[in-house]
């Protein structure tokens, strides 16, 4: 369903351009969940931004292809690009509180979608909406569809981007470390949604962190990228149980473990 | 140094008895009224020389408060705060806003240093040769400014920088939350160097709970402004007695 | 800071034309073609000519001459100007942007009752206090530029004053005074200098206009603007004066935002 072959990215607003992303291969096929691992500067965020067609045409050279059921993403037109985003293929970001429009009510920001997508009328938006904000396990969607986001706290904020952006029943969503920003309990609690999500819907997920012991919870693949490159990619738990790459060995050596430090 | 605090009887450096802290919110989104509410409940603690104390609790639930009526910073508050005579410092959550966009590292280490107005030029230039060295760093990070380093040396700076006045206390809000993970390790080692061999005590605030495991020889659960359940790593970690708690754990732990 | 012309043209032609601009000004005060004062009843609205390569205006005086001494006078009182503006309106930014409360309010107020005026009147106003000429000019603008100034260097100390290195700072013991000017203020010159060019070309446009309108620099000394007022009247007769007084005050003013624009796009 969705190949990226080759993807190369480069950073052109400087004087010397900067390549950020090299030789970057992606298969993803109609129901899986892969994970792309990766510290800060590995490249793993402009990937995700780069299929999901977020990167400036101008001030970023891109090279490869991003092959979406057939159609490459990189080259085709916006109008073309326009009708995918929002609509197979979804985005939820880290950060709930700069996600959401803060002057919105949050029944709008979630129907929106639909609005650009769909011929539906208001009421039938709603209804939608409303039944979407079930999905999440939110409480009370009737009184939620009516409120402003600074009035939820960071769990639910994230829960509504997740509606906003499945509502359309895309065929791929893709995560940007939409753990990141939240409490431990919280955490757990949107994992098990995502998988459960899943599983009900069929959506592919492409999640991207750098939590190692989340992404072994939810995903079935992996790719290890750093600096750039993916370094290591197969089967979750092979790669955690029987890492090949240096770089990967030293990642999954740092996941916080529930021992004590030793002082030398 | 000995870091068992054999002193004397009393090695306690921060006592902390029943603690009330307010904090005023706006109500209206337009309107200049406020309320003033109640952000720490009744919170009581000591802390000892050398001692590495850790404070989890999920993020609102008042620990960055706590560090704050310490340090008097926030000022609204029932209850003592009592330190020894060393003062206390803080290491802040965000190494991106916590040192002078526009100073070299080796201004921003030595402004304490100038504030305070005891040492002399070149014993101030040592004090700062030495501490940068301390966190690993070599003098030629003293020339550059704070958008020229990564994350972790961030960190690194921010911690001599809390050292600079020789605290008896560091509160570390969070010092490790916004750093990748193969440089976490680094940092926590880190700071147990430091308070080995300068005996330095640690309040270590996160909402990580492995990461406070890892180091912390005593730690609080804070839910809601109280601290619902206090005890030694063993104790609070292996046993848990409180029900919240116990929710922390599992979700860290199990699935 | 080596930048080649090609990635910031509009520094290079901006640090060119107020470069300029900055030699045709300084030679004017040692050096002019002719007394800039000197009528010469022969050579009344003279054309372009070799003699007098923008030829003479009403009084026969050569206008190149005047332009230079123009320039000087019109250079003087904008940076005067500016440094009046930024100086206090720094100082009071400063002050009302860190410790905010009462104090900021009713600042504030002041400071929005200035700007609500409309600034000509205003000059007038303070013109009529303190007489005419060149450095009451300087004064009375200065005075109108301060509430912009003060407006936007509070606007970034109350950004700044909640970052972590403030409350660091303040934990390290250090004084009020040395928190706002020695740990926040070096924050605030970029976009203070951004504002600071802007702000000169401001100045030059408002002592243009209050001397075009004559409660500006008075005669003799000669202004940019006065020169364009006086040349209004022989449009059509010699329109190469006011041509001539149009274009440098133009080019003045372009070169300035150009340079302005190419050490925006540099930082």
């Amino acid at each position: 369903m969705l190949d990226v072959i080759d993807l190369n990215i480069e950073f052109h607003d400087h004087i010397t351009p900067e390549t950020v992303v090299y030789d970057f291969d992606l298969h993803l096929d109609e129901g899986e969940i892969v994970g792309i691992v990766g510290e800060s500067g590995s490249g793993k965020s402009m990937s995700a931004l780069a299929i999901a067609g977020l990167l400036s045409r101008k001030k970023m050279k891109k090279r490869g292809q991003i092959l979406f059921d057939g159609v490459d993403l990189l080259t085709c037109s916006r109008d073309t690009l326009r009708k995918y985003q929002g609509n197979d293929i979804c985005m939820v970001f880290q950060e709930p509180m700069t996600s959401l429009n803060p002057v919105k009510r949050i029944g709008w920001q979630v129907g929106e979608s639909l609005r650009l997508h769909t011929e539906l009328s208001e009421d039938e938006i709603r209804n939608k909406v409303i039944k979407m904000l079930e999905d999440v396990e939110l409480q009370d969607p009737e009184s939620i569809y009516d409120k402003y986001p600074h009035e939820l706290s960071g769990g639910m904020r994230q829960r509504v981007m997740i509606a906003a952006a499945l509502i359309c029943n895309p065929k791929v969503l893709i995560a940007d470390e939409p753990t990141t920003a939240l409490d431990v309990t919280v955490q757990a609690q949107i994992i098990k949604l995502l998988k459960k999500i899943n599983k009900k819907t069929g959506t592919a997920i492409l999640f991207i962190s750098h939590d190692l012991s989340v992404v072994r919870k939810l995903c079935s693949r992996v790719l290890v990228m750093y600096k750039g490159r993916v370094v290591e990619t197969g089967e979750v738990n092979e790669v955690f149980d029987f890492p090949k790459e240096e770089y990967t060995k030293r990642l999954i050596a740092a996941i916080p473990r529930m021992e004590k430090l030793e002082y030398e | 140094m000995n870091d068992n605090g054999n002193k004397g009887t009393d090695n306690t450096i921060l006592t902390v008895s029943h603690l009330n802290t307010y904090y005023r919110e706006k109500t209206g989104r337009f309107s200049s009224a406020s309320v003033r509410r109640q952000v720490l409940k009744d919170v009581s603690f000591d802390i000892k020389q050398g001692e590495i104390v850790g404070l989890v609790g999920e993020s609102g639930c008042g620990k960055s408060t706590l560090a704050k009526t310490i340090l008097g910073i926030v000022k609204d508050y029932e209850g003592t705060v009592e330190h020894g005579s060393a003062g206390a410092q803080m290491v802040f959550q965000d190494p991106y806003g916590s040192l002078n966009p526009a100073k070299t590292v080796g201004w921003i280490l030595e402004e304490p240093l100038r504030i305070q107005g005891k040492l002399t030029d070149p014993e101030r230039d040592e004090r700062v040769a030495r501490m940068i060295n301390l966190v690993g760093l070599d003098e030629s990070y003293l020339k550059r400014k704070p958008n020229e380093l990564s994350g972790g040396q961030r960190q690194r700076i921010c911690i001599a920088l809390a050292l600079m006045l020789r605290p008896r206390l560091i509160i570390a809000d969070e010092p490790v939350s916004a750093l990748d993970v193969t440089v976490q390790d680094q940092i926590l080692k880190l700071l147990l160097k430091l308070n080995r061999e300068l005996g330095i005590a640690i309040l270590f605030i996160s909402h990580d709970l492995k990461v406070v495991y890892s180091v912390c020889s005593r730690v609080m659960v804070m839910k809601d402004g109280h601290i619902v359940e206090q005890g030694s790593d063993e104790e609070v970690y292996k046993s848990p007695k409180h029900p919240y708690t116990k929710q922390l754990l599992s979700s860290v732990l199990g699935d | 800071m080596k930048v080649r012309f090609k990635e910031n043209r509009r520094l290079y032609i901006g640090l060119i034309i107020t470069g300029l601009m900055l030699i045709l000004a300084i030679t004017g005060k040692f050096f002019t073609p002719y007394d800039p004062n000197a009528m010469d009843s022969a050579n009344k609205l003279a054309g372009i000519s070799a003699k007098h390569i923008m030829g003479c205006d009403n009084f026969g005086r050569d206008i190149f001459s005047r332009i230079l001494a123009g320039l000087d006078t019109t250079m003087v009182v904008a940076v005067g100007t500016v440094l009046i503006g930024v100086t206090f309106g720094t100082v009071i930014g400063a002050l009302t942007g860190y410790y905010g409360g009462r104090p900021d309010e009713i600042m504030m107020r002041f400071n929005d009752a200035v700007l609500a005026f409309p600034s000509l009147l205003l000059a007038l106003v303070i013109i009529s206090i303190m007489g005419s000429g060149k450095m009451n000019v300087t004064i009375a603008l200065g005075i109108l530029f301060i509430p912009g100034y003060a407006r936007i260097v509070r606007g970034e100390f109350l950004k700044c004053r909640n970052l972590d290195y403030v409350q660091s700072a303040r934990l390290m013991g250090a004084s009020y005074l040395r928190i706002m000017f020695v740990h926040i203020l070096p924050n605030t010159i970029p976009v203070l200098l951004s504002t600071v060019a802007i702000g000169f070309n401001n100045a030059v446009l408002a002592e243009a206009g209050m001397s075009f309108l004559g409660i500006g620099v008075q005669p003799p000394d000669s202004s940019l603007g006065r020169m364009l007022s006086e040349s209004q009247s022989y449009l059509f007769l010699r329109p190469g004066y006011a041509l001539c007084t149009g274009s440098v005050i133009a080019l003045l003013i372009f070169g300035f935002a150009m340079l302005n624009e190419g050490l925006e796009k540099h930082a």
